[in-house]
């Protein structure tokens, strides 16, 4: 292929992507507008606020020994004046249509402004702020679970596909019906069992109480605070999930070019480095790249049971709380991971699968 | 039919679709019975208010426990005089000055190897006039204490359980009768139940005084009063088992929300499951059959939902809204329709378009409407019946989910519920196991269910997998 078709494939995959581009742009700001509407209830939100602000006013008033003595009327004035600075300094005086794309607007720019009602363990109320105090410890533990999980389970599956039938595998299909029930559930078993009979491991929470001063003990006390949450989703997941790699393996290695291949003599650890691992990579990749998306966000009824101080329990919070920001914050920077990695697939399928063509001609 | 009887006889060839369809027939069952039995808006009301649950005993375990731990727990003992019963007597005694005793004596055997969790004694008059009452506990062996005197006025709840002078008399008598008070916090149920001899001192050695036990309330009436007052009285000596699931916080037994539960968890799975099953397939053909702007626009509307965070958004409407589980089902339904099922199956309708039947089914004319509907859809079909099988309980736990964050239906009893009450008492701190065992298992067992029989439908409709 010479450079003018070189620069041919680099201009369609440009075109390519920037159409991707815009719908991938114009479904997220749909979407995240979607979310700032029900997150705010139509505006409902809006009135609890206000009566609360009445409620805050009148409430400050009446406690204050200088405005003891006026007369009613004129309480009243001051009332109704301090109510409308009040409404005014957050914004809530003009319409909730007009202010939704405000909203909008400082959500696409990722100017994430302060919380209603959440507060930060450091005391801020930046919602910047919350979010990334909360990140470190979703992170921590469920990208760590899905990573474990995804490589074990391909490793495993790898392994069964080459030996279908056999005992292992037969008991991987016999487990597999484990997986019908979420994680979460085989939580409570597990505190049931660990926490509340044997005693032996943390209900919840990330570290001891009082956490431990050196690094050292500290690390081991969050990782014995990690073991039953893990173990929680291991169990619901890794014989489904093995399952099915084993599955999608079996499926492509017995497709045409492999046996043609086992036919020519090429030895099976390169049929299934090239013959097998090579065209399954796109569907796996895409899959590891959502799944760590997704774990971003923590697990909220994981989180919640194990008492796990990540982004899980905080969208709980923001709900509970009727705390909005906080909500569209979370919700929007998953849109945005979201539709980025969705565009970077599009480029590294064309990269890796040479069988991908765009606009008709292949990459290579 | 005959391709039923076939498709029976295939499944019936795995072990694990025989154990799922045994587990959905008797879910199934129990649903019936449940339906039948009580109706639904009884139920809830049942659930949800007080006065019926008075004579339950509070957080007993099932009554099944007894087997396992070797020892008879106590069951609930109600006795009431306006029962007809040998076991309890009223009689009328004359005394001087005119005045006559009005006696309700309960006569009662206690056999168990455990303290009752509570007595609770309760007076009934019919009017309000006051009048003096005498309580007295007789131990097997005539052993005799009189527990409490009280002005009657009234309706009149003596809980015994937590009556503090009684307790103080009791120990001074054990001062007076063995030498020395026990050496910790012995409780009223233990006072009133436990054998007065060295062994009441410790509290590890502390028994249970088997035999016949009585109770009698004495109440002082005037001759005036003798044939207009009626008074009488109920004593409850609550278990520490009960029935076949055991009782909550609230002393409503388990059993009637465990089996209400189950037509709830069945309707809710069920329906949400083939509904957005049938709705996405809809959906896909209509999008791969129409295509150009028609599929454009359903292709991005599926990927704005792909974006919505389900979870959250689902638990962002059910709390600000409070929802019942029928508009709950709706919800779920709603959100799910444009879900990445959609992509799915308008990959396979893409395919199937491309089949020369459908070519031929278009050359001679066929509407659009008779191809979707009797060309496209039942080629798939196979292949999502499975799946609508297997995703039966991810809404089952959903449902469970929902309500274990306090956002489910108040008014529903459901396993959810069960298991929210649970969480919410703090049940696994306190060791009451069954509480959530129970609904748990039931959630389990129909997890089960559903995923061996999907497991193994899924083996007979997709062939290639059961080379594999």
């Amino acid at each position: 292929m010479g450079i003018a078709g070189k620069y041919a494939t680099l201009k369609r995959l440009g075109k390519y992507l920037l159409i991707r581009g815009v719908a991938v742009l114009v479904t997220t700001v749909i979407a995240i507008y979607m979310v700032i509407i029900i997150a705010n209830m139509g505006g409902f939100v809006d009135e609890i606020i206000k009566s609360e602000i009445q409620f805050y006013v009148y409430e400050a008033i009446r406690n204050n020994p200088a405005y003891r003595g006026l007369n009613k009327s004129t309480i009243e004035l001051i009332a109704q004046e301090w109510i409308e600075l009040e409404i005014k300094r957050i914004g809530l005086d003009k319409p909730f249509v007009y202010r939704s794309f405000n909203y909008l607007r400082d959500a696409l720019t990722l100017n994430l402004g302060r919380a209603i009602r959440i507060t930060s363990a450091s005391g801020s109320k930046q919602v910047r702020i919350i979010i990334l105090e909360r990140l470190p410890a979703s992170i921590l533990l469920f990208t760590s679970i899905q990573i474990m999980l995804f490589f074990s389970s391909l490793t495993a599956g790898l392994y069964l596909s080459r030996r279908y039938g056999s005992k292992i595998d037969r008991i991987i299909v016999a487990l597999s019906p484990l997986s019908s029930m979420p994680g979460w559930f085989y939580g409570l078993f597990l505190i049931m069992v660990f926490a509340s009979w044997l005693g032996i491991l943390p209900y919840g929470g990330i570290v001891d109480a009082p956490p431990p001063e050196h690094p050292l003990p500290y690390a081991l006390s969050v990782l014995k605070h990690m073991i039953l949450p893990t173990m929680s989703w291991f169990i619901a997941y890794f014989a489904i999930s093995t399952y099915s790699m084993r599955t999608f393996f079996l499926m492509f290695s017995s497709e045409d070019y492999v046996e043609l291949a086992k036919a020519k003599g090429v030895p099976p650890k390169e049929i299934e480095r090239r013959y097998i691992l090579r065209p399954t990579l796109p569907p796996i990749i895409t899959q590891l790249a959502l799944i760590l998306i997704s774990s971003w966000m923590g697990a909220i009824i994981t989180e919640n049971i194990f008492n796990w101080p990540g982004i899980g329990t905080l969208i709980w919070m923001a709900i509970a709380n009727n705390d909005s920001p906080v909500l569209i914050g979370i919700v929007t920077i998953y849109a945005y991971l979201l539709a980025i990695t969705v565009l970077l697939l599009d480029v590294i399928y064309v990269l890796i699968d040479p069988r991908i063509k765009i606009g008709g001609v292949s990459t290579q | 039919m005959r391709q039923l009887k076939v498709l029976l006889k295939e499944l019936l060839m795995y072990k694990s679709a025989l154990v799922g369809i045994t587990i959905i027939a008797s879910l199934i069952i129990l649903s019936l019975y449940a339906v039948i039995t009580a109706p639904y808006g009884e139920v809830t009301r049942k659930w949800s208010s007080i006065d019926p649950w008075e004579d339950f005993p509070k957080n007993a375990m099932p009554s099944w426990v007894n087997i396992f731990i070797g020892r008879k727990l106590p069951e609930t003992i109600v006795l009431d005089s306006r029962k007809v019963e040998p076991s309890t007597n009223k009689t009328i005694i004359p005394i001087t000055g005119g005045k006559y005793i009005l006696r309700i004596l309960f006569t009662f055997g206690y056999t168990y190897d455990d303290f009752p969790s509570e007595v609770i004694l309760r007076i009934f008059s019919s009017t309000t006039k006051q009048f003096t009452a005498q309580i007295v506990w007789v131990k097997p062996g005539g052993i005799e204490y009189i527990v409490s005197r009280k002005l009657l006025r009234g309706y009149e709840a003596y809980y015994i359980t937590s009556d503090e002078e009684f307790l103080k008399k009791f120990n001074a008598n054990l001062i007076n009768k063995l030498g020395s008070r026990p050496n910790y916090d012995i409780s009223i149920n233990e006072a009133l139940f436990a054998e007065e001899d060295q062994s009441i001192l410790n509290q590890n050695t502390v028994t249970v005084l088997k035999g016949e036990y009585r109770a009698i309330v004495d109440v002082l009436i005037g001759e005036e009063d003798l044939n207009k007052v009626q008074i009488d009285a109920k004593l409850v000596v609550y278990g520490k088992v009960h029935g076949i699931a055991g009782t909550d916080h609230r002393r409503r037994d388990l059993a009637l929300a465990l089996l209400w539960g189950t037509p709830i968890a069945l309707a809710f799975g069920l329906v949400a499951s083939i509904t957005i099953t049938f709705a996405q397939m809809f959906i896909a053909a209509m999008s791969a059959w129409y295509g150009k702007s028609f599929d454009f626009i359903v292709q991005r509307i599926t990927e704005i939902f792909m974006v919505l965070p389900f979870l959250p958004m689902l638990l962002m409407i059910s709390y600000f809204y409070k929802i019942t589980i029928w508009v709950l089902l709706l919800i779920v339904i709603l959100l799910s329709i444009f879900g990445s099922g959609v992509k799915n199956y308008r990959a396979m309708f893409l395919q199937i378009k491309e089949i020369p039947y459908i070519e031929a089914a278009i050359a001679y004319g066929t509407s659009s409407f008779r191809i979707v509907f009797r060309y496209m859809i039942p080629k798939i079909l196979p292949t999502i019946i499975p799946s609508i099988v297997l995703s039966v309980p991810d809404f089952v736990f959903l449902e469970a989910a929902l309500a274990l964050f306090g956002v489910g239906d108040p008014q529903a009893v459901t396993w959810g519920r069960v298991l929210e009450d649970a969480a919410r008492e703090a049940a696994l701190y306190k060791g009451y196991y069954y509480w959530i065992l129970q609904p748990s298992l039931l959630l389990l067992l129909t997890a089960l269910g559903f995923a061996m029989l999907g497991l193994a439908l899924d083996k007979i409709f997709n062939p290639r997998l059961r080379e594999m």
